[in-house]
């Protein structure tokens, strides 16, 4: 009951914010409404017990890349007309693009309830203190299990990493 | 144990206690953020061998209380230009942000909100760190030169040292090898020693990145009143301003306590594990009992009547302190509460410390340039950290996996440390010599 509840909550806050983070014409309160939303997302994790996703959540998004988008936002003025005119091509596609996933997630949800043991598997919840410490957890498949994926994307971040340092050490060369 | 006890002790582990435990949190926290600010200027007046704040009570003892309702009735001016909402809500998540860090911080054995949360170091931290949000928001909102260039200032040297201040995390959770709160403690307890002597240039690390995370002097800059006015919080007044303030303050006290849970032993009383040393048990009320006895040589010298009557209440009161902190000593049936009470009292006489070296700081060290700050960041202490972490890693499989003693291994591997540090700033003065020898003086990009 308690659950649900949370859940509700957290979920129509996350639904709200994104709503009118697309919608607001200020590109910092839509910043401030996607932070909402996002850490809407992480309270929701926190309801189905993932503690490491929530704070990874709340570490990664809200206080890391939150914070340097609005850096961004706020620096770089946009010009409010040009932005306007970019923007009214794009409401027609974000419109498809939305009711195409929309479908998908409906069809698949319809069919998963239809064939029974072919669409997703609902499983009955554990009760939260037999769960197993979830931090531990992802440590122990991440560095076992699932070692050569981590070491793959890892390099994939350094690579990145590595290119954003000579792209920004460039253009200081030049100045 | 005499079923009235336990009893007792069902009711306290109820579901409301934790309730209870926030409520405490958030209504204890601005008044105690009231008084670090007293003790601040006191201490400051002192090193300055001035008196400080006398007028307000005795040696201006209920000054916090009149600089709360100065800022209450003060006139709330939002300006003209400002983003009216934003401007309304980066001091609240500034405070909010800080107050719910607090949660999952155990304040002793049994005073925790967020029990057993798995992740709980990184709780704090994370949460914590979502103040800046409210720093950067607000300096947007104002739409003032000024607070704009501060909140740049302030994210450029959080982000920087935040880097530092995680990897010195690291290396003290490599040694706990769990991230629960308590656990980290127990952890301490049981190797017997804090994790400060095992790991002390992590610990000096996260000392240093944790004044610049707070903001504070040396490392002021987003406040810099010099070149910035106030910064990001120029144009706020009142009691907006207020909230600022005391999210300020609040973290303070948020990372004096993740540096006490980590390094200084949490609850811990010093020698836990030592039992011939069970007399420094006694400490907690003897020293609560000599700063009554202190009060009552106070009270005779007094100005006025109404003072001394407080220097009084003052002095019962620490002295009724002293006789609870010292029944659970002497009473075998109320045993069971000392472990939280004196728990409570070791910790947040560390955390006091803790803030006591940070004002000590402040009113030693000059403040630094922008650029300085910067370069002691990605120059010197992150670099400095990731190599902490990986010898405190290699020292923990010297441990484990060869048998060595673990001193040996972590001494050993504190001196490489040490040595790649001093490597550093060799390296640092090399470069800075360069520079400044070649014509191009470097330009201060950030100061604005």
């Amino acid at each position: 009951m308690l659950d649900s509840v949370i859940f509700y909550f957290f979920a129509g806050v996350a639904v709200l914010s994104a709503a009118l983070m697309v919608t607001r014409r200020n590109a910092v309160h839509s910043a401030v409404l996607l932070a909402t939303a996002l850490l809407a997302t992480a309270g929701i994790f926190l309801q189905l017990r993932a503690e490491f996703l929530f704070i990874a959540q709340i570490i990664l998004y809200v206080g890391g890349i939150m914070v340097l988008f609005i850096f961004v936002i706020m620096l770089v003025r946009l010009d409010v007309a040009l932005h306007q005119i970019r923007f009214r091509f794009q409401k027609w596609v974000a419109l498809a693009v939305a009711l195409a996933l929309g479908g998908e997630i409906t069809a698949v949800l319809l069919l998963a309830r239809r064939l029974p043991g072919q669409g997703l598997l609902i499983q009955a919840p554990a009760s939260a203190d037999k769960l197993p410490p979830n931090s531990e957890e992802l440590a122990r498949s991440l560095f076992s299990s699932y070692l050569l994926p981590f070491e793959i994307s890892s390099v994939l971040l350094l690579v990145a990493m590595v290119g954003a340092v000579v792209m920004a050490k460039k253009r200081t060369d030049d100045q | 144990m005499s079923p009235t006890v336990q009893a007792i002790l069902a009711f306290l582990q109820a579901w409301w206690v934790e309730i209870v435990c926030g409520v405490v949190i958030v209504a204890v926290v601005p008044l105690i953020a009231g008084y670090v600010v007293l003790v601040e200027r006191k201490l400051m007046a002192d090193m300055q061998a001035r008196l400080g704040p006398m007028r307000v009570g005795p040696h201006g003892l209920l000054q916090p209380i009149a600089d709360a309702v100065k800022l209450l009735i003060k006139e709330d001016i939002i300006p003209d230009n400002a983003d009216k909402l934003i401007f309304w809500l980066a001091p609240v998540i500034s405070m909010v942000a800080a107050m719910t860090s607090m949660g999952a911080i155990a304040f002793g054995p049994t005073f925790q909100v967020a029990r057993d949360i798995n992740v709980g170091i990184l709780f704090v931290i994370g949460v914590s760190s979502l103040g800046l949000l409210g720093i950067i928001l607000g300096g947007w909102a104002s739409n003032s030169h000024y607070s704009i260039l501060g909140a740049i200032r302030s994210t450029a040297q959080l982000v920087s040292y935040e880097t530092a201040a995680g990897f010195a995390i690291v290396s003290a959770l490599l040694l706990a090898g769990t991230l629960k709160i308590r656990a980290i403690v127990d952890a301490q307890q049981q190797s017997g020693v804090w994790f400060i002597f095992l790991a002390p240039i992590a610990f000096f690390i996260y000392l240093v990145a944790s004044i610049a995370e707070t903001n504070r002097a040396p490392f002021d800059l987003p406040e810099a009143e010099s070149e910035l006015v106030a910064g990001y919080m120029t144009e706020y007044s009142g009691f907006r301003w207020a909230l600022y303030f005391l999210g300020e303050y609040a973290n303070m006290i948020v990372v004096g306590s993740v540096a006490t849970t980590l390094f200084l032993g949490g609850w811990l009383r010093p020698f836990p594990s030592v039992h011939w040393l069970d007399w420094l048990d006694t400490l907690p009320p003897l020293m609560i009992a000599v700063v009554g006895v202190y009060c009552v040589y106070r009270a005779g010298k007094q100005p006025a009547r109404v003072q001394t009557w407080f220097m009084w209440a003052v002095a019962l009161a620490c002295f009724a302190l002293a006789l609870i902190f010292a029944v659970p000593l002497f009473v075998a049936p109320l045993k069971f509460v000392q472990p939280g009470l004196h728990g409570a009292f070791w910790f947040l006489l560390k955390v006091s410390g803790y803030i006591y070296l940070f004002m000590w700081l402040r009113f030693t060290l000059p403040r630094y340039r922008f650029d300085q700050l910067m370069h002691l960041g990605w120059y010197i202490l992150i670099p400095l950290a990731i190599v902490n972490v990986l010898s405190v890693g290699v020292a923990m499989i010297f441990e484990s996996e060869f048998g060595w003693n673990r001193w040996l291994a972590l001494v050993l591997t504190t001196l490489f440390t040490l040595a790649i540090a001093m490597l550093l700033v060799n390296l640092y003065d090399k470069r800075r010599t360069a520079d400044s020898s070649s014509a191009a003086v470097a330009t201060d990009r950030y100061a604005g």
